[in-house]
């Protein structure tokens, strides 16, 4: 069965300990993680996960389920394939005076910026969608990239509809 | 008012209607500890944590409670790790109460520190580590709380020793308000209807009994949906009871060693009505070989249960006494619409059948009228001794399976054992804990095996000094008995570190030793006389050795990962069917 990529909401309390209950479950029941981020939501109390899982339809719904299950989960949803998706890149170039330009040639044309120039290399900053980064890596690859560190994807659904609708009310209850 | 957080922890239990913990206390729990004499609270002071998690356990099992235990830090923590592993498996409702050091001195391996939140975090269904004393009252409730609600299970309230003797102000307040946890008990109204749709069309259901059953408190409940509908019930190894097995529509238990009748029904089952189970291995077998024609209506309070090992045609969420009742109503009003018929199944022909089988295929047991007392005369003579009112606690291995098969329970609780961890030491304590919680008029018997007895014989001295007059029977074949069946059966007989010698120890000198009576048996022209001696020692505890045929095997059996279609009704059969195999491929 195809281990499609799920990209998974999920409101949590704001209490210690939550992440490791969260990534331990996965852990243990062995679910496929491909990225994790963490972050504040609009109420102090509340945290916001975005899981990316590899899973069949099958296991995604056993996944939800046993989300649900933990005491501090407080809602799960699926995004879509329209849901805006991001990543967010830092890229270390080699980049000597005959080949900075055309390093920041890239960037540009991936609507990157430059975050740092050192002696000889230049740090890039780009977000997107995961494509669109690796693509830019692709490009950069050929003048050498020292290291590069990429975030977690983070995700929002698109049109005015909010993870918690329907539940603000139990939600604001956390505080 | 301000108190100590260690009061601010008895007052809050006394508050919750906790009046049994079973504890051992230490250094970093001795705040609470001292609160304790001045709270209405009896403590069972056991003789290794592990008893008091199990103890818990078993108050839980017998009487529908909550049970309490309370540790320190460390290696006390660290001791529950397996009764509480054993609360979560089996869905038993356990406040396990820790110490711990200092705050300050959490993350420096201090003495007798462990991350307890950490290790026991798969092995809950929450836990706590409170930070500060006024916590203390809403995490001991919440976890109350969650503990007994939806899918019971274990929680765990983890108490620094500053944070115990912190003050807070104290106020009771008996709400609990958890945003993340709203169990839903209450069946979908469509998805009831289509149950009874199916039901009324299927002409060989059978309703799959589960220990969900028993937790909701739903005997009542079952036997009328049954009685209603002529639906044959099996009950699994966490059920038996919840149905009597006396009772014209039960068919016994499923299983890897469940009767044949049940398994069969199973597998020639056109719809499963399951009720509080989870297909579990244990019963299903091969799961793709699992009752192959039949569609499920499937009725848990963990929705999590639902579609995990077996997609369900009606999945219904919610708490299966409540489902229950839904359904009872709802064939009510059919019924007052002249449309009462529509939800019966035509089930004679299918009964009829289950009858002539099990009628074909009884337990069998060759025991001789001199000499060898056979495992299972025992546990007949054990049930005919203390009686069809007794709670019966079981270890885990063939004993358990031979208590589980040959007793005719008749009430769900009054069967308790250590099914989905299958842990090995359950049954001394686990009866120690079902007693205290029934009370002196109900007997409890522990039937346990010599293995098993041997892992937590040092509660005996926790029933002595307490009172707790417990019937512990120990099944003794000199063997690790299902370890020894499966090396006899699967592992070409050869026998490896499964001997206990049946004289280690001299079980007559340890019951001595303890002030006990006790009694053995080794030849079946004894048993009854002396069974009947020990049952008619209620008001102590009691030791009787049964010394049985070593090389007595459980069957019915289904192969381990095999179809429940290949069913062994005995050993000349599995021999058979092997030397047919070895033919075959000889050709």
């Amino acid at each position: 069965m195809a281990r499609d990529r799920h990209i998974l909401g999920v409101l949590v309390e704001n209490r210690p300990g939550v992440l490791a209950r969260i990534s331990g479950m996965f852990a243990r029941r062995g679910y496929n993680i491909h990225s994790l981020a963490v972050g504040p939501t609009e109420d102090d109390a509340v945290s916001r996960l975005t899981i990316v899982v590899g899973t069949e339809a099958v296991q995604l719904e056993q996944i939800v389920k046993q989300l649900n299950k933990l005491v501090h989960v407080l809602k799960v949803i699926e995004l879509g394939d329209d849901a805006v998706a991001r990543e967010l890149q830092l890229v270390k170039v080699d980049a000597g005076p005959e080949t900075r330009s055309r390093i920041i040639e890239i960037a540009d044309v991936f609507r990157a910026r430059v975050v740092d120039v050192g002696l000889d290399t230049v740090t890039i900053e780009a977000a997107g969608n995961p494509r669109k980064l690796e693509a830019m890596l692709d490009l950069l690859r050929p003048f050498g990239v020292r290291e590069f560190v990429r975030s977690g994807t983070i995700s929002l659904s698109r049109g005015s509809r909010s993870i918690s609708d329907g539940s603000r009310a139990r939600i604001r209850r956390v505080v | 008012m301000r108190i100590t957080g260690a009061e601010a922890v008895m007052r809050t239990l006394e508050a919750l209607g906790v009046d049994t913990v079973f504890g051992y206390p230490g250094g970093a729990i001795m705040p609470a500890y001292d609160t304790l004499l001045d709270a209405g609270i009896h403590h069972v002071l056991v003789r290794h944590e592990q008893g008091a998690v199990h103890m818990a356990e078993g108050y839980a099992h017998a009487t529908g409670r909550v049970g309490v235990c309370i540790v320190t830090s460390g290696p006390a923590a660290t001791n529950l790790v397996t009764g509480l592993t054993d609360a979560m498996m089996d869905s038993i409702p356990v406040l396990a109460i820790t110490g711990q050091v200092a705050s300050t001195a959490i993350g420096t391996d201090a003495f007798q520190e462990a991350d307890v939140t950490g290790i026991t975090m798969p092995i809950t269904k929450h836990n706590e580590l409170v930070r500060s004393a006024d916590r203390i009252r809403d995490a001991i409730k919440e976890a109350f709380h969650v503990a007994r609600t939806g899918r019971p299970g274990p929680v765990l309230v983890d108490l620094p020793k500053d944070v115990l003797n912190a003050t807070v102000e104290w106020e009771w307040d008996p709400d609990v308000d958890l945003p993340g946890y709203r169990p839903t008990v209450r069946g979908h109204g469509r998805m009831l209807r289509e149950a009874l749709e199916l039901i009324g069309a299927a002409t060989r259901p059978v309703i799959y009994a589960g220990g969900g059953l028993v937790r909701a408190g739903a005997d009542a409940e079952l036997r009328a949906f049954a009685e209603r509908l002529g639906l044959p019930v099996v009950t699994t190894l966490m059920a038996r009871g919840v149905i009597p097995d006396t009772h014209e529509l039960a068919l016994g238990m499923p299983g890897m060693h469940g009767h044949y009748t049940a398994i069969r029904a199973l597998q020639e089952a056109d719809l499963l009505v399951v009720l509080g189970a989870r297909f579990d291995d244990r019963v299903t077998g091969r799961l793709d070989a699992f009752a192959p024609h039949a569609r499920v209506v499937h009725v848990d309070v963990d929705p999590a249960e639902i579609g995990k090992n077996r997609e369900a045609d009606v999945p219904l969420v919610g708490d299966v006494k409540i489902v229950l009742g839904q359904l009872l109503e709802l064939l009510d009003d059919l019924a007052a619409k002249g449309r009462g018929d529509e939800s019966v199944p035509d089930v004679a022909a299918w009964r009829a059948h289950l009858a002539a089988m099990a009628e074909a295929h009884p337990l069998r047991c060759e025991q001789p009228d001199e000499g060898v007392l056979k495992p299972q005369t025992a546990i007949r003579a054990i049930h005919a001794a203390w009686g069809d009112d007794a709670v019966y606690v079981a270890g885990v291995g063939q004993h358990q399976m031979w208590a589980s098969q040959l007793i005719p329970y008749s009430r769900g609780g009054q069967w308790i054992n250590s099914g989905g961890l299958g842990t090995m030491g359950f049954a001394v304590p686990a009866a120690i804990g079902a007693k205290v919680g029934v009370g002196r008029d109900v007997p409890v018997v522990a039937i346990d095996g010599d293995g098993c007895f041997q892992m937590t014989l040092q509660e005996l001295a926790t029933a002595v000094q307490h009172d707790i007059p417990v019937a512990f029977c120990v099944i003794n074949n000199g063997y690790l008995g299902m370890v020894r069946q499966w090396q006899t059966l699967f592992y070409e007989d050869r026998l490896s570190q499964v001997t206990l010698p049946q004289d280690l120890p001299d079980l007559m000198k340890l019951a001595d030793a303890y002030g006990i009576p006790g009694f053995r048996v080794d030849r079946v022209e004894d048993l009854a006389a002396t069974v009947e001696k020990a049952a008619a020692i209620t008001d102590r505890p009691v030791l009787v050795e049964f010394r049985v045929d070593p090389d007595e095997m459980v069957f019915p059996m289904v192969p381990s990962g095999a179809s429940n279609d290949e069913v062994l009704e005995s050993a000349e059969e599995w021999h058979a069917r092997r030397l047919a195999a070895a033919g075959v491929e000889g050709e």
